[in-house]
C-alpha cells in the first residue's frame, strides 16, 4: 500500500517536469534531426521534396557557413586556453594576498551579473573609431605611440581581437570564482610538508597545486570549449545583428540566420547546421575526456 | 663568541649574519612578489571596472558635449539627467524592464516548483524505473539549446503564442541541471529525519515542505540566483519569437534601440539605457554578494 502510494506520488511529482522536458527538449531533438534530412523544406506549404543529405551538403558548401566555422574555431582556440590561464594566474595571486582580497573578488565578479548585450555595447563604443572621434582605446594606443585602429569596422584581425578580448572579459569571473574556491580547498598539509622540505615555490606549484586543482581546471576547459562553440550573443553585442556583413558570424549565428530568414526561414538548413554543431561539440568533448585520462589527477 | 681557529665554533658569528642576509633576501623577494601580485590584480580590476565607469560617466554627459569631444574626456563638466529622460521616453524602456521583470519572476517561480517536486521524487520516493528515468533526465542535459530552439520556435508559432508572455516563459522554464543539483542536496538529508517524521505520521508533502526545503535553502537560493541571472540576460529566445515591441525584453530591446532607435546617434542616451538595464542586477549583486558568489561556486563545482 505504502509503495503504491509512493509510486503514484512520485509520478505525479515528476509529471510537470516530464511534460515540459518532453515538449521542449525531447520532441525538438527528434524533430530537428528529422528536419535536417528533409530536403527542400518549405515552411509555408509544410512540404518537402525527399529524404536525403542535401541539406548537409548545402550547409557545408555555403561560404557563410565556412566563414562562421572558421570564426568560431578561432574564438574557441584563442579564448579557452587564454581565459583559463589568466583565471589561474589571477586566482593564484588572489589566494596569496589577504588585504583587499574581498574587494578584488567582488570587482572581478561584476561582469557575471551584468547583461552581456548591454556591456557589449559599451565595449563597442570604446573600441570604435568613427569620423568624429577615435574612441578611448585608440586614445590609449596613440598614447603609447601606436596607430589608431578601428576595431569594430576595420580589419578582420582587429575585430577578432576585440571579440576574443570581450569573450575573455565575460567568462573570467566564473572561472576565477571556481578556481579560487578550489584553491582554498586544497589541504594545507601538503603545503606544510613541502615547506619542511624547503621546496622551491616553482616545484610546489607544478607538483602539488596544479595536480590538486587539475580536475577543476579540466572541468573549466571542457565547459569552456562547449560554451565557446556556442558563441553568439557576445558577437551581436559588439557587431550588431548583421554578422555576415561584418564577417564575424559564428556557427550559432548561422543557425539563427537560417531560421529567422526572410521567407519564414529555412528550418532544414538550420537543423542540418545545428546537428553539425552538436557533432563537433560532442567530438571535442570526447577528445577532452580522453586527454584527461592521462593528465588529470584524481584523489 | 670568541673567534677560534676551530672551524665549527669560529663560524657561528658568520652564520648569524649569513642567516640575517638570507632572511633579508627572502623578505625582499616576498615583498617584491606581493607587489607584483597586487599590481596584477589592480590591473585587471581596472580593466573590469573601466567599462562600467565609462558607461555611467557617459550617461550623464549631455548630447552636445559628448559629440564635441574629439578626445573623450574622463570626467563630466556639466552633468545632466536628460539622457535618462530620453531613454525612457523615446523608447518604452520602462516597458522592457517591466516585461523582463515579469518574465524573470514567473519563469523562476514555475521552475522552482517543478525542480523541487522532481528532486523530491528522485531523492526521497521509491518507485519502479526510478534509476532509468533519472539516467534519461541526465542524458537530456547534453542536448544543446541551439538545437531545440528551432522546433520550439515552430511549436510556439503554431500555438499562436508568439509575442506573448506564455510563449516567452514556457520553453525557458525547465533545466535538468537544477533538478540534478537539488536532488544531490536532498539526498544529503539523513534518512533518520524522514523516519522520525514518518513515525509522527507526517505525510510526504508535509515533510517536503516543513523539513526538506528549509534544510536545502542554500541550494535553493543558488538555483534561484542562477536562474534570475539567466532570465535577465535572455536574448536569443525573446529575439526569435517577439517582434512586437510591447513584448520585448531588456536584451532584445537594447538591440532594437541600437539598430533602429536613437542608438545610432545618441550615444549618451544609449548609455543611460544600458545603465538602467544593468542597475537592477547590480544592486541585487551588491546586496546579496556573498550568497551569490557562494552559490555560483557551489553550483559550478557540482556541475
Amino acid at each position: 500500500m505504502n509503495s503504491k502510494k509512493q509510486t503514484l506520488t512520485a509520478w505525479l511529482c515528476l509529471l510537470p517536469a516530464i511534460i515540459f522536458l518532453g515538449a521542449f527538449l525531447v520532441y525538438p531533438m527528434i524533430d530537428v534531426f528529422i528536419y535536417s534530412f528533409e530536403e527542400g523544406y518549405n515552411f509555408a506549404s509544410q512540404s518537402y521534396f525527399g529524404i536525403g543529405g542535401y541539406n548537409y551538403s548545402y550547409v557545408l558548401h555555403d561560404p557563410y557557413f565556412i566563414q562562421a566555422l572558421k570564426n568560431t574555431f578561432i574564438i574557441v582556440l584563442i579564448t579557452v586556453p587564454l581565459s583559463t590561464g589568466i583565471a589561474l594566474i589571477i586566482s593564484l595571486a588572489l589566494s596569496s594576498i589577504d588585504k583587499l582580497r574581498e574587494l578584488f573578488q567582488t570587482i572581478f565578479f561584476l561582469p557575471y551579473v551584468t547583461n552581456t548585450l548591454a556591456v557589449g555595447l559599451v565595449f563597442m563604443i570604446l573600441f570604435q573609431k568613427t569620423a568624429y572621434t577615435d574612441g578611448m582605446v585608440n586614445l590609449l594606443i596613440r598614447f603609447f605611440g601606436g596607430e589608431s585602429v578601428d576595431f569594430i569596422d576595420g580589419p578582420y584581425s582587429a575585430k577578432m581581437f576585440v571579440m576574443c578580448f570581450y569573450t575573455i572579459w565575460v567568462v573570467l569571473p566564473f572561472k576565477i570564482l571556481i578556481l579560487t574556491s578550489n584553491l582554498a580547498s586544497v589541504d594545507p598539509i601538503y603545503y606544510k610538508a613541502a615547506k619542511i622540505d624547503a621546496t622551491p615555490k616553482f616545484r610546489i606549484f607544478f607538483k602539488i597545486t596544479l595536480p590538486m586543482i587539475s580536475p577543476m581546471v579540466f572541468y573549466l576547459v571542457i565547459t569552456g570549449f562547449i560554451g565557446a562553440f556556442k558563441a553568439y550573443s557576445d558577437e551581436v553585442a559588439l557587431f550588431g545583428t548583421d554578422l555576415n556583413a561584418a564577417g564575424m558570424n559564428t556557427i550559432v549565428g548561422y543557425i539563427y540566420d537560417m531560421l529567422y530568414g526572410n521567407s519564414g526561414g529555412y528550418p532544414s538548413y538550420a537543423s542540418a547546421a545545428a546537428i553539425i554543431l552538436f557533432a563537433i561539440v560532442f567530438t571535442i568533448t570526447i577528445i577532452n575526456l580522453l586527454v584527461s585520462e592521462k593528465t588529470v589527477y584524481y584523489q | 663568541m670568541s673567534s677560534n681557529t676551530d672551524g665549527k665554533t669560529g663560524s657561528v658569528p658568520h652564520v648569524n649574519s649569513e642567516y640575517k642576509l638570507i632572511e633579508q633576501r627572502a623578505t625582499a623577494a616576498n615583498v617584491f612578489g606581493q607587489i607584483i601580485r597586487y599590481l596584477l590584480l589592480a590591473f585587471w580590476a581596472l580593466i573590469v571596472l573601466f567599462p562600467f565607469y565609462w558607461m555611467i560617466l557617459t550617461s550623464f554627459k549631455s548630447y552636445s558635449s559628448y559629440n564635441s569631444e574629439y578626445v573623450p574626456k574622463l570626467f563630466v563638466t556639466s552633468p545632466t539627467f536628460q539622457n535618462y529622460v530620453d531613454a525612457f521616453t523615446e523608447v518604452s524602456l520602462g516597458r522592457y524592464l517591466l516585461n523582463t521583470f515579469v518574465f524573470t519572476v514567473v519563469t523562476t517561480a514555475i521552475m522552482l516548483v517543478i525542480v523541487v517536486l522532481s528532486a523530491f521524487a528522485f531523492s526521497r520516493l521509491e518507485f519502479k524505473g526510478k534509476n532509468i528515468l533519472f539516467a534519461l533526465f541526465l542524458s537530456l542535459m547534453m542536448i544543446p539549446n541551439e538545437l531545440v530552439i528551432i522546433t520550439n520556435y515552430v511549436t510556439i508559432t503554431n500555438m499562436n503564442l508568439r509575442n506573448s508572455m506564455p510563449g516567452l516563459v514556457l520553453p525557458s522554464v525547465i533545466s535538468v541541471f537544477y533538478i540534478y543539483l537539488l536532488k544531490e542536496n536532498f539526498e544529503q538529508i539523513p534518512d533518520e529525519l524522514y523516519k522520525a517524521a514518518k513515525v509522527d505520521g507526517t505525510s510526504d508533502m508535509r515533510y517536503l515542505w516543513r523539513v526538506m526545503i528549509p534544510i536545502a535553502k542554500p541550494t535553493l537560493i543558488t538555483i534561484t540566483i542562477l536562474k534570475v541571472i539567466e532570465c535577465w540576460n535572455s536574448y536569443v529566445w525573446p529575439r526569435l519569437i517577439t517582434d512586437d515591441p510591447n513584448f520585448f525584453l531588456v536584451s532584445n530591446g537594447i538591440q532594437e534601440i541600437r539598430e533602429n532607435g536613437f542608438g545610432r546617434e545618441n550615444i549618451p542616451a544609449m548609455m543611460a539605457a544600458v545603465v538602467a538595464i544593468s542597475v537592477p542586477l547590480m544592486v541585487l549583486f551588491l546586496v546579496f554578494r556573498k550568497k551569490i558568489m557562494a552559490g555560483v561556486a557551489r553550483g559550478g563545482t557540482k556541475g
